[in-house]
C-alpha cells in the first residue's frame, strides 16, 4: 500500500463506530437509496447509487472490524483499499454527492449514508484526493478570513453601507450584547443586503448584537472537504471570538453547511460544549415572531415558492419556522413537490458548486429542480441559504428562466411594520 | 432395517441441527457485540429534540416506505414485504414449528391453519423469486448484487420450498424431503452470521442510530 493510501485508510479506520458497523451489517443492497439521489435521478447511472459511494469505508470495516473479515484478510482474501480505489472514488464521494441526506431518509434498514459520506471524505482528504478547489478554499480560509479570500475590507464596507442605508448603528466587537452575528462569505460578497435587513429587524425587536472582526465568517470548508483539523480550526475561531465577547448566543447565518458545522459538528470538533448557544437566523426570527417582536405589514402579491436548504431542513431540523415566517409576508405561497423534509438539493451543496470537475453533473442535477419550478411557475423563489440562493440564481439564468431568488431574512425586513 | 433417508433425517435434526444452532446463536452474538464495542463518541452539541425517543420511534416508522417509493420500486418493496411476512408466518405460526420452538425454549403460542401457512409459503416463494429477478434485471441492483446476495436469497427460499414439498408429499420420499427441509434450515442458520442475513437483527440498531442522530437535531427521520 502506498503511503498516501495508508494515510487514507488510517483516517477511515478512525471514522468507524457502532453506527457505521450497524449500517454496513444491515445493508441488503436493495438499491432503494438510488432513487433518493438527485445525481442518480438525473443520470440514471447506477454508479451513483449512494451506498456504493461509501464502499471503501465498508471495506475497511469488513477487513478490520469483523471477525470473518479479519480471518479472510489473514489468509490473504482481504479486500485491501488501494491508491487506485481512492482515485476512483473521487467522483463518487465529491462530485456526485452534495450530502443532501435524502438517501438517509429512505433507507429501509435506516442507514445514515450521508453521515458515512462525511466520514468517507475524511479518508479521501487524508489520502490526498480532495478536489483542488476545496483545498484552495481551505488554504484561503485558514490563512485568512474566508474561503473566498480576504474579506476584512469588504465586511467593513458592507457594514458601513448598511449603516448608511438603515440609519442604524452597527458596532464591531461591541461588548455586553446578547448576540454575535456571523455571516457567510457568499452574503458578504454577493448578498450584503442581509446585514441591513438584520439591523432593521433586530432594532425593532430590541435584540442587541455585534459582529466580530476576528470571526465574521461562518462557513467551514473543513466539513465539506472532510478534514477535521481544518473544520476544528475554523470553528475554534468563532468559538473563541464568541466566548471573548461573552455573548449568550451566536447567530448562524443563512448558510446550510455553516449551520451544520457550527451548531452540530462544532462542539464535537472542539470536544466540549460551548459557553453560548447557536441559533439559526430563521429560528431566531420565528422566535421573535412568536414573542410578538417581529411584526410585518402588507404582503408580497407575487407567486412565491420556498427552497429548503438540505443542511438546514432535512439535516438541521428547521422545517416549519421558515413557512410560518413566509406566510406572514407572502400572499400567494405555493410549495413545490417534495417540499419540506424531502426537498431536492439545489444541485451544488456539499462542495459540488466549487468543484469544476462536477460542473456537468451539477447542471444535470439542476434539471430536477427546474422541472419542479416549472410546475409551480413561481415569480419568486425564497430560500434561507446564501449558497442555495447563489446556485439557484445562476442555474435559473443558465436555463433561461426568469425567476427572482430572495433570502428569507431580507424578505421579512422588507415587510417590517413601521409603526413609529 | 437400514433406511438411509431416515438416517439423514436424524442427522439433520440431531447433531447437525445442534451445530447449526450453536453457530447461529454464537455467531449472531459475536456480530452484535462486535458492533456495540465500537461505541460512539459523546455528542457535545446541545440537543434540540429527543434522540432516544426518536431512535426508538424510527425502529418502527422506517418499516413503511416514503410516499412514491412503491411506484418507483414496486418489485423490491412489495416483494420485500410479501417475502418477509410470508416467511415469518410460515416459520413462526406453523404448529410443528411452534412445537419445536417450545421444545427448545419452553415458549409457545397458537398457530394458524394449513391454508394460511401454505398460502404464505407460496406467496413468499413467488416474492423471493421476484426479488432475485429484480436483482438480476435492474441495473442499480445488478451492480450492487454479489453472488452472496443470490446465495442468501436462494438459501432463504429453500426451507420454504422443501417444507412445502415435504408436508404435502408432492414428490420424492417424504422422509428424504423432510431431511432436505431440515438440512436447508441447518445451512441457513450456519451462513446467517457471516452474511447479510444479519440485517434481521442489526436493522433495529441501524434504524435506532439513524433516528437518534436526526432526532438530536430536531430533524425528521
Amino acid at each position: 500500500m502506498s503511503a498516501t493510501a495508508e494515510r487514507g485508510v488510517n483516517a477511515l479506520r478512525e471514522q468507524i463506530d457502532a453506527p457505521v458497523a450497524s449500517f454496513f451489517s444491515s445493508c441488503v443492497s436493495c438499491g432503494l437509496c438510488a432513487d433518493a439521489c438527485i445525481f442518480f435521478q438525473e443520470t440514471q447511472d447506477p454508479q451513483y447509487t449512494p451506498i456504493r459511494k461509501v464502499e471503501l469505508l465498508r471495506r475497511v470495516w469488513e477487513n478490520e472490524y469483523t471477525l470473518f473479515g479479519r480471518v479472510k484478510s489473514m489468509v490473504g482474501f482481504g479486500n485491501e483499499v488501494t491508491e487506485e480505489d481512492f482515485t476512483e472514488a473521487e467522483k463518487l464521494v465529491y462530485d456526485s454527492c452534495t450530502m443532501c441526506g435524502r438517501c438517509t431518509m429512505v433507507c429501509p434498514v435506516g442507514n445514515d449514508i450521508t453521515m458515512m459520506i462525511r466520514k468517507m471524505r475524511e479518508g479521501m482528504s487524508a489520502a490526498g484526493h480532495a478536489p483542488v478547489e476545496l483545498i484552495g478554499a481551505a488554504k484561503r480560509h485558514t490563512s485568512g478570513n474566508s474561503p473566498m479570500g480576504d474579506l476584512s475590507k469588504a465586511i467593513e464596507a458592507q457594514v458601513k453601507h448598511a449603516i448608511a442605508d438603515t440609519g442604524i448603528e452597527i458596532e464591531f466587537d461591541k461588548p455586553g450584547v446578547d448576540y454575535l452575528v456571523i455571516l457567510s462569505a457568499q452574503e458578504i460578497a454577493e448578498y450584503p443586503e442581509v446585514i441591513g435587513a438584520m439591523a432593521r429587524i433586530f432594532e425593532k425587536a430590541g435584540v442587541t448584537w455585534t459582529i466580530s472582526r476576528e470571526a465574521f465568517e461562518a462557513t467551514n470548508v473543513g466539513v465539506q472537504i472532510g478534514n477535521r483539523d481544518v473544520a476544528k480550526y475554523l470553528v475554534t475561531r468563532v468559538v473563541e471570538a464568541a466566548e471573548k465577547l461573552k455573548v449568550t448566543k451566536v447567530i448562524s447565518p443563512e448558510c446550510g453547511h455553516a449551520y451544520q458545522a457550527l451548531r452540530w459538528e462544532g462542539p464535537n470538533l472542539i470536544g466540549r460544549e460551548y459557553e453560548f448557544e447557536v441559533v439559526h437566523i430563521i429560528e431566531l426570527l420565528d422566535q421573535l415572531r412568536a414573542e410578538g417582536k417581529l411584526k410585518t405589514s402588507g404582503k408580497d402579491e407575487d407567486k412565491i415558492t420556498f427552497h429548503d436548504p438540505c443542511q438546514i431542513n432535512r439535516r438541521g431540523g428547521i422545517n416549519k419556522e421558515p413557512r410560518r415566517l413566509l406566510n406572514m409576508v407572502a400572499e400567494n405561497f405555493v410549495e413545490t413537490d417534495d417540499a419540506g423534509t424531502m426537498n431536492w438539493c439545489c444541485s451544488a451543496g456539499g462542495g459540488v458548486g466549487a468543484n469544476e470537475r462536477a460542473e456537468d453533473l451539477k447542471n444535470a442535477a439542476f434539471q430536477l429542480k427546474k422541472r419542479q419550478f416549472e410546475k409551480v411557475a413561481p415569480d419568486k423563489i425564497v430560500t434561507m441559504c446564501a449558497f442555495c440562493h447563489h446556485t439557484l440564481e445562476n442555474a435559473l439564468e443558465d436555463n433561461d428562466m426568469d425567476i427572482e431568488v430572495a433570502g428569507l431574512t431580507e424578505m421579512m425586513a422588507e415587510y417590517l411594520e413601521d409603526e413609529d | 432395517m437400514n433406511n438411509p433417508n431416515f438416517d439423514l433425517l436424524m442427522f439433520a435434526r440431531g447433531p447437525l441441527f445442534d451445530i447449526a444452532l450453536l453457530v447461529f446463536v454464537a455467531g449472531v452474538l459475536i456480530r452484535i457485540v462486535e458492533i456495540l464495542v465500537l461505541g460512539r463518541k459523546k455528542d457535545f452539541s446541545k440537543a434540540k429534540g429527543n434522540p432516544v425517543q426518536q431512535g426508538i420511534k424510527t425502529i418502527f416508522t422506517r418499516t413503511l416506505p416514503r410516499p412514491g417509493a412503491i411506484k418507483a420500486n414496486p418489485i423490491t418493496i412489495v416483494g420485500g414485504y410479501v417475502f418477509h411476512i410470508g416467511f415469518f408466518i410460515a416459520f413462526l405460526l406453523f404448529v410443528p414449528h411452534i412445537a419445536l420452538i417450545e421444545e427448545l425454549t419452553g415458549l409457545s403460542w397458537p398457530g394458524v391453519g394449513r391454508v394460511i401457512i401454505e398460502s404464505a409459503t407460496v406467496l413468499a416463494v413467488i416474492a423471493g423469486l421476484a426479488l432475485i429477478y429484480t436483482r438480476w434485471r435492474d441495473p442499480v441492483r445488478r451492480k450492487l448484487t454479489t453472488w452472496v446476495d443470490y446465495l442468501v436469497l436462494i438459501l432463504s427460499l429453500l426451507p420454504l420450498i422443501t417444507g412445502y414439498v415435504a408436508v404435502n408429499k408432492l414428490f420424492g420420499d417424504p422422509t428424504f424431503m423432510m431431511a432436505l427441509h431440515i438440512l436447508s434450515v441447518d445451512v441457513l442458520m450456519i451462513v446467517f452470521p457471516f452474511t447479510k442475513l444479519m440485517h434481521a437483527f442489526t436493522f433495529a440498531m441501524a434504524r435506532y442510530y439513524n433516528g437518534s442522530i436526526q432526532g438530536r437535531k430536531g430533524a425528521e427521520s
